[in-house]
């Protein structure tokens, strides 16, 4: 199996604040990985430095793509290897359609300028599974969208832009439940053998229907704890305070590393 | 948007061509009466005229220069040539203007709109109006499109002498005093009655003389109910000098009447550009004022419209780009002058490289306007920590019925949202573009299709730091 992301002890900084110290975390091509924690643990954190959000430093340790050492890359270059990172506050940029935007994107990861007649059906089939109306497309991107608009359209630009791995941060927050079903459709839907997805949530709704094959509970600057998807129960029932005793005996990283 | 840069990269080509061929006239540079009455004499004005202008040039030796704006200590008088005659006639074919000429408005793409969506088309380079046309079941419906000087001196003469600088006259201040006097060229236009012109006039002024003035007059005359769409557009080849444009438009909007008048202005970052612009409105007329400011070296722009009549209205939607070593100092006024006249201000400012740009508006709601109603909303965007941009504000109402809004955001580009593009494939470069024209589109959405394009482009050079 292929491995599409690798961080090795990494610390990832705000300014003078260290946020993650030491963190590992392996993601191969066909795995699905939850990553849950307790509010303010750094699980956005972690999101943003795959990404490359330049308003986080990393201090030292290394991420790697394919492979490929992608630590100091800009966020572009890091989307045009086949990273997406569904936000958990997606940006409003006034003036600018979400069908161009997305076409623009589309022609930034693809390299190829994509044929509009063809790019516009794509975006409207994709728009339809999402239970999203096609006016949407030529609104300004997020601007107006409400918090479940906003969640649906980072589906959205993931269906369309088909990376070969997802951090969804969030997907799911402030969604009711039928809108929930459709985000987890959607992602669903994205999901192949060839692909991978790192899911950040509170809620076991969102991957009810996925199969996970890790969860990761990150914890005092880093990944603390790595089960099966049955962890996600014991969150859900017993909260992160009830895993207090297997944190000793399953640490983090090396965990994950044996698991696979 | 490799494309559209390419484009831009085009365009700067085609603005900084520089014309080589030899003017057929110019004065000397300064001003003296010597040189008012050559003018006077090179144009053959009549009599008014000739005692307007130096009337005009005791004032502007009297008046000061402005106190309160962007400086003007690089602008020498001695050393402007006032009035620049190029080897041409006034022409009603493009196949007899110089072929220097004709190449230049050519790669400005000006006979192609015209063949494509204008109603009529003047052009004038340097100081004179080389080209003036107008189609003919425009023509026939008694639509009158003509350059200054034919309207000065034809069958129009006494509606131009009744108007001419009467909004705007040489008192109001320096620049329009020196108006008065070396005034050349520009455009007149009369809608009759009830006269709707469904296609866009355009006037494109080129200026390619160097250590010169330009000073053209436009004159707009809107009958009642008339409608009309009024383009202006200019550029200039840039030059190492000192280059003035002090241009006047005066726009009289009759009862029930609609004008809308639209400015893509491209000077060169040597020009002064010292324009004043003004309309009155009548009873439930429209003036409708577009606006993008792009270059200039330092302007002062502030469209004003006085309404006068009950029910009139006006907008306005404008959006000044301020690059390296640019000051430009742009914003609208409205006197509300008659009940229930509404007016609604949205200026939008751009700033980069180390440019300042500041946005001034002013409304003033007279005594006895009962029940207006008014909005102004400015919106500035800082592209960097060097550049800077100022929103002035005055707002003066005389009576307790009036429905005011005012809003004003000043920020610099977002960092996020410049990541949020790059996290989907976009560069850098490309993403601050996007959110830059995305912050222009309400403006360019208001012009016609060919200028929103080359609105972007001109967007899309600043941003590469071309210009």
């Amino acid at each position: 199996m292929s491995t599409l992301l690798e961080i090795r002890d990494l610390t990832v900084g705000v300014g003078e604040k260290i946020i993650l110290r030491g963190l590992d975390l392996t993601i191969n091509a066909g795995e699905t990985h939850v990553l849950m924690g307790q509010n303010g643990t750094g699980k956005s954190t972690l999101a943003s430095a795959i990404m490359g959000n330049p308003a986080y430093t990393v201090r030292s340790g290394s991420i790697l793509f394919e492979g490929e050492d992608i630590t100091n890359e800009t966020a572009d270059k890091r989307a045009r290897r086949g990273l997406f990172l569904s936000f958990q506050n997606p940006e409003e940029v006034p003036g600018i359609t979400l069908e161009n935007f997305m076409r623009t994107a589309k022609s930034a990861v693809t390299g190829e300028k994509p044929r509009v007649m063809q790019f516009r059906k794509d975006m409207n089939a994709a728009m339809d599974k999402l239970n999203m109306p096609q006016g949407y497309a030529s609104r300004e991107l997020n601007v107006g969208f409400s918090g479940g608009e906003k969640k649906k359209a980072e589906i959205l630009q993931l269906l369309l832009l088909n990376p070969k791995l997802a951090i969804l941060d969030e997907a799911d927050s402030g969604l009711d439940v039928d809108a929930i079903r459709i985000v987890s459709d959607g992602v669903r839907r994205y999901r192949n053998e060839g692909n991978a997805l790192l899911i950040i949530t509170h809620n076991a709704k969102l991957v009810e229907e996925l199969t996970v094959d890790y969860v990761h509970v990150l914890d005092q600057k880093k990944i603390s704890l790595t089960g099966s998807a049955e962890l996600i129960t014991r969150i859900t029932e017993g909260g992160f305070a009830g895993l207090g005793d297997n944190k000793a005996d399953k640490g983090g990283a090396s965990a994950s590393r044996e698991a696979q | 948007m490799s494309d559209t840069e390419k484009t831009a990269g085009d365009f700067r080509e085609v603005y900084d061509r520089r014309g080589t061929m030899e003017p057929d006239f110019k004065v000397t540079s300064g001003l003296t009466p010597e040189i008012i009455r050559t003018i006077s004499d090179e144009k053959g004005d009549p009599d008014w005229m000739r005692e307007f202008r130096l009337k005009s040039l005791e004032l502007y030796n009297t008046i000061p220069v402005p106190d309160w704006g962007p400086s003007l200590d690089g602008l020498n008088m001695d050393n402007i040539v006032t009035y620049v005659r190029p080897k041409s006639g006034m022409e009603h074919s493009w196949d007899d203007v110089p072929t220097e000429i004709k190449d230049t408005f050519e790669s400005l793409g000006i006979p192609e709109a015209e063949r494509a969506g204008l109603a009529g088309v003047g052009a004038q380079y340097d100081s004179e109006v080389v080209y003036h046309s107008v189609r003919k079941e425009v023509a026939e419906s008694g639509v009158v499109y003509t350059d200054m000087d034919s309207a000065l001196k034809g069958e129009h003469s006494e509606m131009v002498r009744e108007h001419f600088m009467k909004l705007l006259p040489p008192t109001e201040h320096k620049f329009m005093a020196l108006h008065g006097a070396v005034w050349s060229g520009g455009s007149f236009v009369y809608v009759p009655p009830n006269v709707s012109v469904e296609i866009p006039l355009q006037s494109y002024f080129r200026f390619n003389a160097a250590g010169a003035g330009q000073f053209e007059h436009t004159l707009i005359i809107l009958d009642k109910g008339a409608t009309l769409h009024f383009i202006e557009g200019c550029s200039a080849p840039k030059y190492n000098v000192a280059n003035l444009h002090a241009g006047c438009v005066e726009l009289f909007v009759g009862e029930g009447a609609r004008l809308r008048y639209s400015t893509i202005e491209n000077w060169s970052k040597n020009m002064y550009n010292l324009n004043s612009k003004r309309a009155t409105v009548a009873k439930d007329g429209a003036v409708e004022w577009v606006s993008g400011s792009f270059g200039s070296h330092t302007s002062y722009l502030y469209p004003m419209s006085i309404l006068r009549g009950e029910g009139a209205r006006m907008e306005y939607t404008g959006i000044t780009f301020a690059g390296a070593g640019q000051e430009l100092d742009t914003g609208a006024q409205v006197i509300h002058a008659a009940p229930r006249t509404t007016s609604s201000i949205t200026g939008k400012s751009l700033s980069k490289d180390g440019g300042r740009s500041t946005f001034r508006s002013s409304v003033v709601v007279n005594r006895g306007a009962y029940g207006c109603k008014t909005s102004v909303v400015c919106d500035s965007l800082m592209l960097d920590n060097k550049s800077r941009s100022d929103t002035v504000p005055v707002i003066d109402v005389r009576n307790d019925d009036v429905d005011i809004g005012y809003e004003a955001k000043i920020g610099r580009i977002s960092e996020q949202a410049i990541y949020y593009l790059m996290s989907r494939g976009i560069s850098e470069g490309d993403a601050k573009a996007m959110i830059v024209n995305g912050f222009a589109e309400p403006i360019s959405k208001e012009l016609p299709l060919e200028y929103a394009v080359e609105m972007n482009n001109l967007i899309t050079l600043e941003m590469s730091g071309k210009r």
